[in-house]
């Protein structure tokens, strides 16, 4: 039997403002725990998020360079759910209306092909804070530093065919973020992170195969051996007369395996609505102008030479 | 009882007939006699009120004093203040003490205005008449069996008992407006978005306004040119210019067109309330308005309405009380589920988790359309009645209540009818609109509300024919006896 490998991606892209996108905290990484988190990071009674006006150039930077159309108006949610590095009980995003539409990004296959990857969005939100288990003995310590640092997710259609195939997307979108001034792509620290939406079906078929979504992947090489370990699970368990449930699942390099997420951790209603502390978004033709001439060279096609060069 | 307005009190700093520190002392004092019995505070902070008291009679002394500075006031203890407990009500924050002050708060200091404390209020600002406090219920120094409204019962009780010559509340469907009616004062909402809402704790993000309770207009316009203005902190605070409210107060009414909702002298009204508005409408066609029926076709869907789109929000604002970094935490918890879950069921009274509950179900996939989304709606079609009205009138006109303060205990046990007495005012905060309730005559000797409400950003209209009204008439003068 032969297979066929749909993946599509969601990358994280933390945008390299020097304050967070509701508030006036510095980004900066590394500091000690808790000590670069305001009241309105610590999510405190009263406190009212303010949008970095910085962050909707960056997202229009990105919308330019994947030829997308963006958003005259777009509405920022809260999704609501309840985890001690979350401080607000919700995180702001964007759900129904995001900032930047449908666009899409150029790749090379390995024989020299090009290929066009979909882009079907990308939208604003904060990060959340960090948990740390390992450090502390019974008891979970929180660090809130990163609550509140600006990601763009750019989410991408199912139009990958191989883990090889991903891992070059993937180099493209790190190298037109860094390019674009938008991030720093650091992805050991967490600045560039993604998660892979992974099915099979049989050569030939018109309907999708049910998707795994595989999270904490953060080097272009742990993605390729989890979609690598993750195709060959899924072939095996069809293979073997069984079917594949749609969880998300977390890759652990050492072991190189996946394993599903405790179905607690998963069996979310988020509960979206639009935020009532943010007015909708809106970004003017005008605005956009200004900021595609302050990037001018950026632009896909250009953009893609330049990177073609660069490799 | 005789009692002092903020014009008055102001009037004596500046002549130097009184001193700060006399005239709050004298409310401390007040305070302390009377305040055992009524419950109008949750903290009287002493030694802060006397210190700010002495900051203000330096600044009055130096030549640089605004108009304010000096004046005591109360704070509803839902506005966070820097060193001073805020717990807005509830046992999950009984332990809190802010780090920051809010815009609001910021306001007065600035201007110089002492703190007497804070005052107490339903918890979270949930109720319509103060019995859901953690710190126990809030008697209305009218009858004392009886409730002084809600949320802002507290503020509402101690400005009728003259223990504070003003106070502040905050208003989500009625919070201001009601306890203002039942205790025979004024009571102003300004319009969303005039009033920063930094620092105040939130209900319903989208409804919630601070606002003032004060015996006269003159009064409340005094202190809304304190409190009001653009807030960078708060994005949904509105960059107008903040004029000068006192300035239209003797502006002639001749000419001015009251409209009259029909919706508004429904069933729900009580005959003898529904003559004393009429009574209190005629007098302003003596002042030269004129009175006109109008309709507001939705209105009996603004209490539906807002008890799908408040508890939606309040659902998710008050996520953040959960245990992890401030306000109470259970004892031991074996693990974080525990944590939460016994936290949030400690800390949150009936009324709250009710909310709660009827939010988090009206957000649940598969409800969202059906009653969120539903809602919204109706929130447009409501906010649509009122621009179509004010093409044709300048102001809106009834009762702020259907009754007169109902008994402590009478209808804590029946949600619903708890609910709708806020039938009246809840249409305003879904709109947005300003609103006042001003006092206007007594029916069985308690005091009854006439509700004012006009187009965005016309407060000074609002203080206007209020002013005009009690030029003409006493109401407002009257107090309780026994204080």
């Amino acid at each position: 039997m032969e297979w066929e490998v749909v993946i599509g991606l969601e990358v994280h892209a933390q945008l390299k403002t020097k304050s967070k996108i509701f508030s006036g905290a510095s980004t900066q990484y590394g500091a000690e725990p808790n000590t670069q988190a305001c009241a309105i990071d610590l999510g405190f009674p009263g406190v009212l998020p303010v949008l970095n006006k910085e962050v909707v150039d960056m997202a229009i930077r990105l919308g330019l360079g994947i030829d997308a159309k963006i958003a005259a108006n777009s509405v920022f949610a809260r999704k609501n759910y309840f985890y001690p590095d979350l401080p607000k009980g919700y995180q702001i995003s964007q759900f129904e209306l995001p900032i930047v539409g449908v666009g899409h990004l150029d790749i090379m296959l390995e024989d020299g092909t090009p290929k066009r990857i979909g882009i079907t969005r990308a939208h604003l939100e904060e990060d959340a804070g960090k948990s740390l288990h390992e450090d502390f003995l019974d008891s979970t310590g929180i660090d809130l530093n990163r609550a509140g640092t600006p990601l763009l997710e750019i989410v991408s259609e199912p139009d990958m065919r191989s883990a090889k195939e991903a891992v070059a997307y993937l180099k493209v979108l790190h190298s037109l973020v860094r390019y674009l001034g938008i991030c720093d792509g650091n992805m050991q620290e967490g600045s560039f992170r993604c998660d892979a939406n992974v099915s099979v079906r049989k050569k030939g078929a018109e309907k999708f195969g049910t998707r795994t979504e595989t999270k904490n992947l953060n080097s272009f090489r742990y993605i390729e051996k989890a979609i690598n370990y993750e195709v060959e699970r899924q072939i095996g368990v069809i293979e073997s007369g069984g079917t594949i449930t749609q969880e998300t699942r977390l890759y652990n390099p050492d072991k190189n395996e996946t394993r599903p997420m405790r179905s607690k951790e998963e069996a979310n209603d988020y509960r979206y609505f639009p935020d009532p502390d943010l007015l909708n978004l809106v970004v003017t033709a005008e605005q956009i102008e200004k900021v595609r001439k302050s990037c001018l060279n950026y632009h896909n096609k250009n953009y893609n030479v330049s990177w073609k060069s660069m490799a | 009882m005789s009692y002092k307005t903020i014009a008055s009190i102001a009037n004596d700093l500046a002549t130097k007939k009184v001193s700060s520190v006399e005239i709050t002392k004298y409310y401390l004092e007040r305070i302390k006699k009377f305040d055992k019995d009524l419950n109008s505070f949750i903290t009287v902070n002493e030694d802060a009120a006397l210190s700010s008291a002495k900051a203000a009679d330096a600044l009055i002394a130096s030549g640089k004093a605004h108009p304010l500075t000096g004046v005591p006031i109360a704070q509803k203890d839902i506005f966070c203040t820097k060193g001073i407990k805020t717990s807005c009500g509830s046992k999950m924050l009984d332990n809190f003490v802010s780090p920051y002050n809010a815009s609001t708060i910021d306001n007065y200091n600035a201007a110089g205005v002492v703190m007497l404390g804070k005052t107490n209020m339903d918890e979270f600002a949930m109720g319509s008449s103060n019995e859901t406090s953690f710190y126990g219920p809030c008697k209305n120094p009218w009858d004392t069996q009886t409730v002084p409204g809600g949320s802002s019962g507290g503020s509402s009780a101690a400005v009728a008992a003259d223990l504070a010559p003003a106070a502040t509340g905050t208003d989500t469907g009625g919070s201001i407006r009601q306890p203002a009616a039942f205790t025979g004062i004024c009571g102003l909402k300004p319009t969303y978005g005039r009033v920063s809402r930094y620092g105040m704790i939130a209900f319903a993000s989208s409804l919630d306004q601070g606002g003032i309770f004060a015996r006269s207009a003159k009064d409340t316009a005094m202190l809304l040119n304190v409190m009001a203005g653009f807030d960078e902190k708060d994005s949904t605070s509105v960059n107008v210019e903040v004029p000068d409210y006192t300035a239209n107060l003797n502006d002639s009414l001749k000419g001015k067109k009251i409209g009259l909702p029909k919706e508004f002298f429904n069933q729900h009204l009580d005959n003898s309330m529904a003559a004393a508005i009429q009574d209190a409408i005629k007098e302003f066609e003596k002042l030269g308005a004129s009175v006109h029926e109008i309709s507001l076709p939705h209105s009996d869907l603004s209490v539906p309405a807002y008890y799908v789109i408040a508890p939606a929000e309040c659902s998710s604002n008050l996520a953040r009380f959960d245990g992890v970094r401030y306000g109470h935490r259970c004892e031991n918890p074996k693990d974080l589920v525990d944590l939460y879950e016994r936290s949030r069921a400690e800390g949150f009274g009936e009324e709250v988790k009710r909310r709660i509950m009827v939010g988090t179900y009206a957000l649940s996939a598969g409800y969202y359309d059906a009653y969120y989304l539903k809602a919204q709606k109706v929130r447009g079609l409501i906010r649509d009645d009122y621009k179509k009205a004010f093409e044709d009138v300048d102001i809106i006109m009834g009762p702020t209540t259907p009754s007169t303060a109902f008994k402590i205990g009478e209808k804590a046990a029946d949600p619903i009818s708890m609910y709708l007495s806020d039938i009246y005012t809840i249409s305003v905060n879904l709109a947005g609109l300003p609103g006042i309730s001003i006092p206007a005559g007594f029916v069985n000797n308690m005091p009854i509300g006439l509700q004012m409400i006009s187009p965005y950003f016309k407060e000074s209209l609002l203080l206007n024919f209020a002013h005009q009204y009690q030029t003409a008439t006493d109401w407002h003068t009257k107090t309780p006896e026994g204080f």
